[in-house]
């Protein structure tokens, strides 16, 4: 531990620091649009642009889709492009797969990834190996697609965030994108993406507006995949995040800016690749890192991520020891208040960056 | 097995044919074609089924021949290979059920697709790998069909997409591949092959309800072998009339152990699906003369007195051998030299698949994603990462 460097936040609290706002890409003039809508658009463009992609899933077509992210789709692009399914997981998930392994462009929807646990096989074995399997011959062009993560009183089976477990799998592509910018462009690199692209979209933020630039209102905006964004610059602590916990943790950036900490809030877009160079970049800037995610603790994107930093130069650029927050390591209750002890808030992110920061 | 050879074909017959010029070649004294029948099918949800009179050509009676024949031996072969410790890993040998891929590819048209599971290798060859082709896979070297890295349960050519080693699994990607093709507008159908014991997957009966919902044209062929591992058809299964299973699809029970009757159920199968009726199910009795696999004597759930019946009774190489020599299609002296050939063939490859080299190094980190957006793999220890190559076609990257 000796080359650690001395902290450089002994003089933080004489600093007259900013007080600042979630920072956008064009703020103010900026339309807003809501992550539903966003995906939608993304959907639809591309549906446009290649016949070969197609809707497959439960309740996509007359539906309009379980939480409405196919809307209008159907009706406009007709029986054949969106497909509404049994309830048949596996089954529709290998039909998936197959058209991709023919060569369709399939955007295969479960109406939440809990489901998806019935059709994992189908993800990893068939999608995500068939091409290194078969020395690079057949590549699988599909994206899965739906809401991840811990909803509002669903108690455990449909609280979960499969962050993990797809990213642990080489030859998948995996994206947790935060807002609707995110989401309209990723999807779009997704669609276009000529491997397996597991994209996990969140239920909450389904519903939220949130501001999009010119550039991504136009047909041809796509977000390059394996890269994060820094959502909000800082210097004192690097906050990194993905989907509804980059929400969370711009919130906790907010509340510390007022205390006189600049926090940077790093939304990861993507888990596999994970964008470890701005990691690195902003750790060596900053010398403290919190990670915060709503899945579990145990072998999950933060330990990845504190891993990585114990592995290389990063570690030396370290102040504190890196920590994770974490949902908690339970199934999810019922219970309303318990269900709120168990996901992080913006005050836990809080806490746990002034306690890094030796700040009361 | 009731045979009707061209030989003991009324004279009308005859005549007819004499007239047409195609029963015999007067130089060399052998019938072009023949006519044979079958053992009845067995039909499910179908009131008319497939002929049970059917002719065969000499050409095709020797490619039949051949084809077969080579599958046998390339499984021996396989065998002695996995006993001399240089196939590793899983290997389940075909040996018994070669009239089911010669059958049912007969019917095919190049632009059919097939999918089978983890007994692959007869039908990899059949679908266009050469016997090196198969057995390199198999000694996992550099001139397999996947170069080696696939092994013995995934095997790929063109409109052949595996060899897949979880069982149940390709049949949803084989009813993906018949989508794609109602999709495309393509006439094209879709074969999806399991076995018994496969057949009691959740997910075929999934894809059986879609398949006939959407009408895709997918042939699924149950390759019935009587055992699921050691578990017997009757031990796992309330139905064992699997060709009944698909509920409203239409279902054909075939003699797997003819190569005419296959072929002819398959050319019905592929009619029934490339005119827009939806899948077939068919059912295809075989038999598998090795174990499950290369770990199982496959003795101590059936008996040995049973495999050697099968072997002196339903063969389908020797059945097939006797009818085309009884028609007088082939001479046993030629069938001879097409044994001579093979065993020749196969030889050779053995040779080359056992000397052959394994694909270099750098090849572990190869063909992870056909558009990588990791130029690094990390390694063993973060210290020195491998870059990531490109190798492979990758077929749908545009």
């Amino acid at each position: 531990m000796a080359s650690i460097k001395p902290s450089s936040l002994l003089n933080l609290a004489s600093r007259t620091l900013n007080r600042r706002q979630f920072s956008f890409t064009t703020p103010a003039a900026a339309k807003q649009m809501t992550v539903r809508d966003a995906l939608n658009s993304a959907l639809d463009e591309e549906m446009t642009r290649d016949d070969r992609v197609f809707i497959i899933g439960e309740e996509v077509a007359q539906y309009d889709g379980a939480y409405k992210v196919t809307r209008g789709l159907w009706k406009k692009y007709g029986d054949k492009r969106v497909i509404d399914t049994p309830i048949t997981e596996m089954g529709f998930s290998g039909i998936a797969v197959g058209a991709a392994m023919a060569g369709l462009r399939p955007v295969c929807e479960y109406m939440t990834f809990n489901f998806a646990m019935q059709a994992i096989d189908q993800i990893i074995n068939s999608a995500g190996k068939t091409f290194y399997m078969s020395a690079g011959k057949i590549n699988c062009p599909i994206v899965f697609r739906g809401p991840n993560g811990a909803a509002a009183g669903v108690a455990a089976q449909h609280s979960q965030c499969y962050g993990a477990w797809y990213a642990h799998c080489p030859g998948l592509k995996v994206i947790s994108p935060y807002n609707a910018e995110d989401c309209k462009g990723l999807l779009k690199a997704a669609i276009r993406d000529p491997d397996p692209v597991v994209f996990l979209e969140n239920e909450i933020l389904y519903g939220v507006q949130y501001p999009m630039s010119d550039q991504a209102l136009a047909e041809d905006f796509v977000l390059p995949i394996g890269k994060a964004k820094v959502e909000r610059p800082g210097k004192h602590i690097t906050i990194v995040a993905h989907s509804r916990a980059v929400e969370t943790s711009l919130l906790a950036a907010n509340e510390l800016s007022s205390k006189g900490i600049e926090a940077e809030v790093i939304n990861l877009r993507s888990l596999r690749p994970l964008d470890f160079n701005t990691i690195t970049a902003s750790v060596a800037k900053t010398h403290h890192l919190i990670s915060v995610e709503q899945g579990w603790p145990t072998a999950g994107i933060g330990a990845e991520i504190l891993a990585r930093i114990m592995e290389t130069e990063a570690f030396f650029q370290l102040d504190q020891p890196a920590i994770r927050l974490t949902g908690v390591d339970t199934p999810m209750p019922y219970t309303k208040s318990l269900e709120s002890a168990a996901l992080p808030v913006p005050k836990d992110v809080v806490e746990a960056a002034k306690k890094l920061l030796k700040i009361k | 097995m009731l045979p009707s050879y061209a030989r003991s074909l009324g004279k009308k017959a005859l005549t007819q044919k004499k007239a047409l010029g195609l029963i015999s070649n007067a130089k060399n004294n052998y019938a072009t074609e023949a006519a044979f029948e079958t053992k009845p099918f067995r039909l499910h949800n179908l009131e008319q089924g497939p002929g049970t009179n059917v002719t065969l050509t000499r050409d095709d009676a020797l490619k039949f021949y051949n084809q077969m024949h080579t599958i046998r031996r390339m499984e021996t072969s396989a065998g002695n290979l996995y006993k001399e410790k240089i196939i590793r890993g899983f290997c389940h040998l075909y040996s018994g059920q070669e009239a089911v891929a010669v059958g049912i590819k007969a019917a095919l048209r190049p632009h059919d697709a097939v999918i089978t599971a983890y007994r692959a290798h007869g039908w990899s060859h059949i679908m266009g790998v050469p016997p090196l082709g198969v057995l390199a896979e198999l000694t996992g070297r550099q001139s397999g069909c996947a170069r080696g890295k696939g092994g013995s349960m995934h095997m790929y050519t063109n409109n052949f997409y595996g060899g897949n080693g979880i069982v149940g699994a390709q049949v949803p990607l084989g009813v993906g591949l018949a989508l794609a093709a109602k999709y495309k507008g393509t006439d094209g159908v879709a074969v999806a092959l399991y076995g018994d014991g496969a057949a009691n997957q959740g997910q075929v009966f999934e894809v059986y309800n879609m398949a006939k919902l959407w009408d895709l044209p997918c042939i699924f062929v149950c390759e019935n072998n009587g055992y699921g591992m050691g578990t017997s058809a009757e031990r796992a299964a309330a139905n064992t009339a699997y060709y009944t299973r698909g509920d409203v699809i239409p279902g054909i029970w075939v003699d797997g152990m003819d190569v005419l009757a296959v072929r002819e159920a398959a050319r019905f199968a592929v009619e029934h699906c490339a005119t827009g009726k939806g899948p077939v199910v068919m059912e295809a009795a075989t038999y598998r003369y090795s174990g499950h696999s290369m770990s199982d004597p496959g003795t101590s759930y059936r008996t040995r007195d049973e495999i050697q019946e099968v072997r002196q009774t339903r063969d389908p190489i020797t059945s097939f051998k006797e009818k085309i020599i009884t028609a007088n299609l082939v001479t046993a002296e030629e069938l001879k030299t097409i044994d001579t050939e093979i065993r020749s063939v196969v030889d050779e490859a053995t040779k080359k698949a056992k000397a052959d080299k394994e694909i270099a190094m750098e090849e572990l980190t190869a063909d992870i994603s056909s558009l990588p957006l990791e130029q690094y793999i990390r390694n063993i220890s973060p210290f020195d990462p491998l870059p990531h190559k490109r190798i492979g076609e990758a077929v749908n990257f545009k």
